[in-house]
């Protein structure tokens, strides 16, 4: 599977991740080095097999619906890069 | 009194016999890592920060732990710039379960290859860990820095988290003993995710009788957790048994070929010989698609990884970027915050997840996986265990693979497929190569019997010197 | 009409559960922002999710209520985009395999019964608020991780009206099932549209737009209206139509192409690692099954098969599940067969009068057999007149006295019996001779006078009808 630059561009773009011609340049191609690496999946005959998404073979986890204390201010802003009073804060989103 | 070399359990007997105290430990430990850690620099963001947790009680043992397993009101960064200044607001289960057993944790956290992604520990953005039987070399990943810990005494015990490896593999490298529990034995809550349906938080340790005790106190089901499994946890040092008459243990075939490094190979069978001799029965077994486990781990693994790590973009903890409104704030803070390797790993399983590759790439790894537990699940009908070098060699120079990340992912080839199934495996410390550097010796089995692993490992350590030997540092 | 609007809705719905979906955050509302959060909702990292049992009893009684079948496997996924309302970046969904699917609501439009197609009802999470400012936007989490369903209907709608129908009918079912406000003007359920146009009898869908941002079901409906109208023109004009999302503008009343078009989005779809799937088995669903109490579309039908009463009056007497239940104790007391009074002044009187305090019918404090005494009392025209009959009303609701007493202390009674009248129409017709002599002589409008008089006597409260009849039966037998 070759994977050219604009797919790496685009799929940057989906993973918000900003490259550098010359970073696009070398992930490009270990990507693609990567990628006939993992391409050796494709000999596999794998119509009748079921995926496995969950390795164990638990079902219906659930919980009570019954209230608990949530975390106090000033823990839930604790980290914050910015904030004005109980607002996280972050730049508008330029249209 | 160089308490710093002892065991935990040897340590807990002198504080029953009232030889010594918690703090005395401490003080001990501090001082050897002050001692020490300059040269192995298994710690991060080490000055200055106060060592152990304040409400530690008086009777415990402490445990050093991996900089992705949260701790309240002690930075957890998983050796990230993404996550710099990250305290979290409350403890991982594991850490909850540290403290209500009497035991207390370290402030300051062990080194690793950030967000776990890297076999060598030279992906944090602290920079490297240094294997303390060769400065040189480099301790194994991405639980380097816990590892390292251990082996150079700078540690009595500690918890890494383990992905495709990440605890067993530094294990062997480091010469310390590193058990990869059943998927869903120990909680995930507080673990800081890499791959949500491989990842488990594990012990690293001196011996096995340590690994059992460490495991009797941080397993078990939690409900905070949905994948957590709810069965009782037997007391593992129960398993501790010397004696493996009549064990039937498989070696596959598919593990003893090319790419596994001569010196290593002998070590092994040397080990499987002396298992032999103790009366366990060996032979030959076949696990089909191991040659598949490593690509299907680099597209699982690093799908979810990619949705595990979109949470990183500065809105609410950690970098943020200066930047010209919010999209521009979430690439430069992503940019800027990871490193290479989390960076390969994000765009590699944004790809296998993206429309119109998700059926040739994501559908079917986990459709191989399915491939992969049926071939475990097949041997362990007739077989107690799988045995299998942890590593196809032993720990290289630091350096030496960075820049070739399919090299990299090849020196997991032996671990991997253990996270794909979800079953335990262990790493045991079973000679050293002409160089004096540890390899490592893992056995398998299956799903939450760990107790088997732990009688192997027990038998083969108590009948060998391994792990009484310390590196010269 | 030369096209045909091929409409689909689909709604958000907000379940009042005490707690979140993954979260034991309470999910009450019009709390101190960032108050109600911990660090699952909030995403930190670590973070784990645990569903609530509540949430998912619920989803499968929607499901049911709304002729679903109940998968026997499903699973939650992830939803993958960024957006700093959503802390994850990735919202926990359903997929490939939701929780139900092909279900139907009946809706009725001029008498007619129509059937609108659901596709599917999922599980899924809320995202937060965001407050827009100059250069900055303010982040509140306290509605991450609040459980929602969203209901897709099949394109099976064609008109404004139909649309409207259908989220009116949506939304008394569910009201039924207590366990959503159904409220879209506090936000517990939002509403979105596709629309296309295509030549009538036409089999090929046309270019589909997307409506969003109406606030209400009138919202909804003229915001259909108005791109009909825009797509009519467009089409008629010879113009070629794109795949747009559109926002309403309620004050402007137009639709407006939103600006950022950032081309289909892909959302990387894959199955929640950290959420084992689900098993619904027949026995559970059974068991939610029982949990359902009678439907609207069923009450309304039983109550005009039982009480005789038009399809009109017995759609409003079941809109809301309190009403209808009140409605049916005051139907059943009501002694007469022909139960419409009842009907009248329940969606009448009683109806206004609820209005007026901002509260259903069945909040007022008027219990059913008070109501129904209070009719009783005015159709055997024992109450001065109808209008009067309102007054009572209301001094019940006021007082909480009985009809009766009200009547008593008001001096509102009716007199009516022969006894008492008897001797009000003698003392007339002693003291109008003029007029008797009149009506013997056939001046038909004498009797209305002698009627007026004894009503004057009788300060209004005598009975006219029987005063008439009885001054009749009195002069023509003198």
């Amino acid at each position: 599977m070759s994977i050219d630059k604009k797919t790496v561009e685009d799929v940057a773009h989906l993973a918000r991740i900003e490259l550098e011609a010359k970073e696009l340049e070398k992930l490009s191609k270990q990507l693609e080095h990567i990628l006939a690496f993992i391409d050796k999946l494709s000999v596999l005959d794998t119509g009748n097999i079921a995926p496995t998404s969950h390795i164990l073979p638990i079902s219906n986890v659930l919980r009570k619906d019954e209230p608990r204390k949530s975390l106090p201010i000033e823990k839930t802003l604790m980290n914050a890069p910015d904030k004005q009073g109980n607002f996280f804060v972050v730049p508008k989103v330029i249209e | 009194m160089e308490l710093y070399k002892l065991t935990a359990h040897e340590l807990l007997e002198k504080i029953k016999k009232k030889e010594t105290t918690s703090e005395q430990i401490v003080s001990d430990l501090t001082k050897r890592i002050k001692g020490v850690d300059v040269k192995v620099q298994a710690y991060v963001r080490a000055s200055g920060s106060t060592l152990l947790a304040p409400d530690s009680k008086p009777n415990g043992i402490p445990v050093s732990i991996k900089d992705n397993i949260c701790t309240d009101g002690y930075n957890t960064e998983c050796c990230s710039k993404i996550l710099q200044g990250f305290n979290p607001p409350y403890n991982a289960t594991v850490i909850s379960k540290i403290i209500s057993s009497g035991n207390s944790f370290l402030g300051i956290k062990c080194n690793m290859d950030e967000f776990a992604f890297g076999s060598s520990t030279e992906n944090s953005c602290f920079g490297p860990t240094h294997n303390p039987w060769d400065l040189n070399c480099v301790p194994g990943g991405s639980s380097g820095g816990s590892a390292a810990a251990v082996a150079a005494d700078e540690a009595i015990w500690a918890l890494g988290s383990d992905t495709g490896g990440s605890i067993r593999q530094p294990a062997s490298f480091c010469g310390v003993v590193g058990l990869k529990p059943t998927y869903g034995r120990v909680s995930r809550f507080g673990l800081i995710a890499f791959a949500s349906s491989l990842d488990q938080i594990g012990p690293l340790t001196k011996d096995v009788e340590d690994a059992a005790l460490l495991m009797n106190t941080i397993s078990g089901y939690d409900p905070q957790d949905s994948t957590s499994i709810n069965t009782p946890v037997p007391d593992y040092t129960k398993a501790l048994i010397n004696d493996v008459k009549g064990i039937k243990v498989g070696i596959p075939k598919e593990y003893f070929v090319e790419g596994l490094d001569p010196e290593v190979k002998k070590i092994i069978e040397e080990a499987i010989n002396k298992l032999k001799t103790l009366g366990a029965q060996f032979k030959e077994v076949s696990l089909p698609h191991s040659e598949y486990a490593v690509p299907v781990y680099y597209i699982i693994a690093t799908a979810e990884a990619s949705s595990n790590l979109a949470r990183f973009d500065g809105v609410q903890y950690g970098l943020r970027a200066k930047a010209e409104g919010l999209v521009d704030m979430y690439k430069k803070t992503r940019s800027l915050g990871f490193g290479d390797e989390a960076k390969r790993r994000i765009l590699l399983g944004t790809f296998a997840l993206s429309h119109g590759y998700y059926d040739a790439y994501y559908l079917r790894a986990l459709k191989v996986r399915t491939l992969i537990k049926q071939d475990f699940d097949h041997i362990f009908k007739d077989f107690d265990c799988i045995i299998t070098p942890t590593a196809p060699t032993s720990a290289f120079k630091i350096g030496e693979k960075v820049d070739d990340p399919l090299k990299m992912y090849l020196s997991d080839i032996y671990t991997i497929s253990v996270n794909l199934a979800g079953i335990p495996a262990i790493s045991v410390p079973c000679g050293f190569t002409k160089e004096g550097l540890p390899v490592g010796l893992q056995i398998l089995s299956k799903h939450l019997n760990e107790e088997m692993l732990f009688r192997l490992a027990y038998t083969y350590e108590q009948n060998t010197e391994w792990h009484k030997m310390k590196p010269k540092l | 009409m030369k096209y045909e609007a091929v409409i689909g809705l689909e709604v958000h719905l907000h379940l009042n559960t005490k707690t979140k979906a993954f979260c034991g955050c309470s999910t009450e509302f019009g709390n101190a922002p960032n108050s109600q959060v911990c660090p699952v909702c909030l995403g930190f990292p670590g973070s784990l999710p645990v569903y609530n049992q509540t949430v998912l009893d619920y989803a499968i009684k929607v499901a049911l209520a709304l002729n679903c079948k109940v998968q026997e496997y499903t699973k939650f996924d992830r939803k993958n985009y960024f957006y700093p309302d959503l802390p994850k970046n990735y919202q926990v969904s359903q997929y490939d395999l939701p929780l139900s699917i092909r279900g139907f609501l009946d809706i009725e439009l001029g008498g007619k019964f129509k059937r609108i197609g659901i596709t599917r009802v999922h599980m899924e999470e809320d995202a937060g608020k965001l407050i827009h400012q100059e250069d900055i936007s303010l982040v509140d989490f306290n509605r991450t991780g609040i459980p929602l369903l969203e209901i897709v209907s099949e394109p099976d709608i064609n008109s404004p009206e139909e649309a409207y129908e259908y989220l009116a009918t949506l939304k008394s079912t569910i009201q039924y099932l207590d366990v959503s406000d159904c409220d879209m003007e506090k936000g517990s359920l939002r509403c979105d549209a596709n629309i296309s146009l295509r030549l009538a009898g036409a089999k090929t869908l046309g270019v589909k737009t997307e409506l969003k941002n109406m606030n209400s079901f009138k919202g909804v409906k003229d915001a259909l209206s108005y791109e009909i109208k825009r797509q009519t023109e467009v089409l008629d004009s010879g113009g070629k139509l794109t795949q747009d999302t559109r926002l309403w503008d309620a004050k402007a009343q137009e639709t407006v192409a939103m600006r950022t078009k950032e081309g289909a989005k892909d959302y990387r779809y894959f199955p929640e690692p950290d959420l084992p799937p689900f098993i619904i088995k027949e026995d559970k669903v059974a068991e939610i099954k029982k949990t359902i109490p009678e439907l609207p579309k069923e009450k309304m039908q039983r109550f005009i098969k039982d009480y005789g009463l038009s399809e009109y009056d017995a759609k409003a007497l079941v809109a809301s599940k309190k009403g209808a239940l009140f409605a049916e104790e005051c139907l059943k007391r009501f002694s007469d067969k022909n139960k419409k009074p009842v009907a009248n002044w329940i969606i009448g009187p009683l109806a206004a009068l609820a209005g007026s305090r901002a509260c259903e019918t069945s909040e007022l404090g008027i219990f059913p057999e008070s109501l129904v005494e209070l009719i009783e009392l005015v159709e055997k025209k024992q109450i001065i007149s109808n209008l009067s009959g309102k007054v009572v009303l209301e001094e019940m609701v006021n007082t909480a006295k009985t009809a009766q007493t009200i009547i008593t202390e008001k001096s509102l009674a009716q007199i009516s019996d022969s006894g008492s009248l008897n001797s009000v129409i003698e003392e007339v017709i002693r003291e109008n001779t003029k007029s008797v002599t009149d009506f013997k002589s056939g001046k038909a409008n004498a009797l209305m006078f002698l009627v007026g008089q004894v009503m004057r006597k009788s300060s209004g409260k005598a009975n006219p009808k029987v005063v008439q009849e009885l001054m009749r039966e009195r002069l023509e037998s003198a």
